[in-house]
């Protein structure tokens, strides 16, 4: 997967790499991250896309206001992100479920309002914040395929890191509290550290794939890009493509970002079929909604591993028609 | 002296605000008693009550608008907790409160393919201008809208009190099986419950539109009613609606006395403040229970 993603800028074109290759890798390290706190660790987070804010705002300030360079500017975003992650998860020491739902969710609230109205921010009225050309020792990262070089090292990784974590003590540890906290702590998990930890590694993927949304992707922060219905994508990308699954956040997320484009050609198709016009922005808007909530939905109920395992069913039949005899489980990334 | 009665106007305004929130939150409360689901979708579902009322209302007249979206979120109620939620159930609540989200992503955009997405404005035909009592004027649709909320909260406690399918949510909230061993109908009650929650949220939607106008914005109205939950603690009533006075007036105070020295926009999130303030130093709210967990 890694040299189809390394050979892409090959093969598609500009468009491509810009509307989709750029915001599925990105949206799918924050989907990981997600996933580290929800799928993993089982803690609720409904603050993912704020954190992305954050990470997003504190990288653009570092680059364009203090000349930081960029890669330290990135890892600042997440580790900005990451520290007030932790502020948010202490309450799911002593409480879970939906009141830790309520935390992150005042959480992505009050971080959103937060930069629009804090004035050191700079971001105005629009609070927008762009970034100046991006260069790192020299090079000039401005094309469309610089960016997504730049972003798939980042997110390749970071993913290679999530990838070990979860599958080391620590990503065990998570496991245990996700099945039965108490019962974990009694056989000396430490909850105080692993939900906190859980935390921090989430939100520090959110903020750097914040800040990789500002250096690789649009060019500027701007809060109206992570409002609620944001972090709400992205637990969908997670439901869908697969609770607890690195490969399943990236998906989730291109799976997540393609359907507007599917619903637009469908129902373009299908009106041109009956005669009507175009369809009106507005209601392909909400059908994406409803097919959005339609599938979470779906998946929930009939395949709560999601895509990552009708994708390693896939792979494995591919296998074995092929005769060849690789092991599949685990495989891929 | 009129520092004073600024104070006072705010409090109060807040206070009535405050009661319609806690008629939101009681639709939370509702579902969480009696099926333990955290039911995102109440907001979604105060949308699309008040999309539905305010799309008739030119058709057949406000009351027959009422009844018809009675009628239809009923419908939608039961249907919800059959194709839904009891799929889910015996899940975790990590699942389940996923599904609510999806669900309420179905509705709000079903909701506007059916009615549009441009906001509308909602008649009630309550005079606007002000009562004065003494030196403080309190806006009238303000004191009505809280008087309905009021009594539609009075209303819900009185039937978890005193009919059966009340006692029945209260039984099956204590132990599902335990209920369904000694013969409570829970399909029925669930059901019940969930048609309630869709009168709780087209009352809310009716008065808050009347408010603030029908759109989109109002299934983030609903979502204040989240931080109500969480001061009230969620199996509580009487605290549900403490909450809820305290975040109105808190909101209105904060909004009044900070909003001016930081443009405004307080209102937005001092609910949410508030609450993350309860969380971390009084999880179980005012009057909720910790709850004991057992292995």
């Amino acid at each position: 997967m890694l040299a189809m993603a390394v050979a892409a800028p090959f093969v598609l074109s500009e468009y491509w790499i810009k509307a989709i290759l750029i915001p599925t890798i990105i949206f799918g390290l924050s989907a990981l991250g997600l996933n580290i706190v929800s799928g993993y660790a089982g803690l609720i987070s409904m603050g993912q896309a704020a954190f992305m804010a954050l990470g997003a705002f504190s990288a653009v300030i570092a680059y364009g206001r203090f000349g930081v360079p960029v890669p330290l500017a990135i890892l600042l975003g997440g580790t900005v992100a990451a520290l007030v992650g932790v502020v948010v998860g202490t309450p799911s020491l002593r409480i879970k479920g939906l009141y830790l739902m309520v935390a992150t969710l005042a959480s992505q609230f009050i971080i959103i309002w937060a930069l629009q109205r804090v004035p050191w921010t700079g971001s105005g009225s629009f609070a927008t914040l762009n970034t100046p050309p991006v260069r790192i020792a020299g090079f000039d990262f401005s094309t469309p395929t610089a960016k997504y070089y730049l972003v798939l090292v980042v997110v390749a990784l970071m993913t290679l890191f999530g990838w070990n974590l979860v599958r080391s003590r620590i990503g065990r540890a998570w496991m245990a509290l996700r099945e039965h906290d108490i019962a974990a702590s009694i056989m000396g998990v430490s909850m105080l550290r692993y939900k906190l930890l859980a935390f921090l590694v989430s939100s520090f993927y959110a903020g750097v794939a914040g800040s990789l949304v500002v250096f690789g992707w649009t060019g500027a922060a701007s809060v109206q890009e992570y409002e609620l219905d944001v972090s709400i994508k992205i637990l969908g990308m997670i439901i869908i493509g697969g609770l607890g699954s690195v490969l399943g956040s990236f998906l989730g997320a291109a799976f997540i970002l393609l359907l507007p484009i599917l619903i637009a050609v469908a129902m373009q198709r299908v009106a041109a079929l009956t005669g009507g016009g175009t369809v009106s922005v507005d209601i392909l808007a909400n059908a994406e909604h409803v097919v959005f909530g339609a599938l979470i939905l779906f998946f929930l109920i009939r395949e709560p591993q999601g895509l990552a395992k009708l994708w390693f069913g896939l792979a494995s039949w591919v296998d074995r028609r092929t005769g060849t005899f690789k092991a599949t489980k685990g495989g891929g990334k | 002296m009129g520092e004073l009665i600024f104070g006072i106007e705010l409090l109060i305004t807040g206070m009535l605000i405050g009661l319609m929130y806690s008629m939101v939150a009681l639709g939370f409360v509702l579902i969480y008693k009696a099926s333990s689901v955290f039911n995102f979708a109440q907001g979604a579902m105060t949308l699309f009550a008040a999309l539905t009322v305010v799309g008739l209302i030119p058709h057949v007249g406000l009351l027959w608008a009422l009844l018809i979206a009675a009628v239809v979120m009923c419908v939608v109620a039961v249907g919800a907790e059959r194709i839904v939620f009891r799929p889910l159930m015996g899940s975790s609540q990590l699942t389940i409160f996923m599904g609510t989200v999806g669900f309420a992503s179905i509705l709000e955009g079903a909701s506007q393919i059916m009615w549009g997405t441009k906001p509308r404005g909602l008649q009630l035909g309550i005079p606007s201008e002000p009562l004065k009592l003494g030196e403080v004027f309190v806006s009238k649709p303000d004191l009505i809208s809280a008087a309905i909320a009021g009594l539609l909260v009075i209303a819900i406690v009185l039937f978890f009190k005193r009919t059966r399918i009340g006692l029945g949510l209260r039984a099956i909230a204590d132990d599902p099986a335990a209920a369904a061993v000694v013969g409570i109908p829970l399909r029925r009650v669930w059901a019940v419950a969930w048609a309630l929650a869709g009168m709780i949220a087209i009352a809310s939607g009716v008065l808050w539109g009347s408010r603030i106008g029908v759109h989109f914005g109002m299934s983030l109205i609903a979502l204040k009613a989240l931080p109500v939950l969480i001061i009230g603690g969620i199996d509580s009533v009487a605290g549900v609606i403490v909450a809820g006075l305290i975040i109105g007036a808190a909101e209105a105070l904060g909004e009044g006395y900070i909003g001016t020295y930081i443009g405004g926009g307080v209102q937005d999130v001092m609910a949410y403040v508030v609450a993350l303030l309860f969380l971390m130093f009084r999880p179980a709210g005012l009057f909720g229970q910790t709850a004991i967990q057992r292995l």
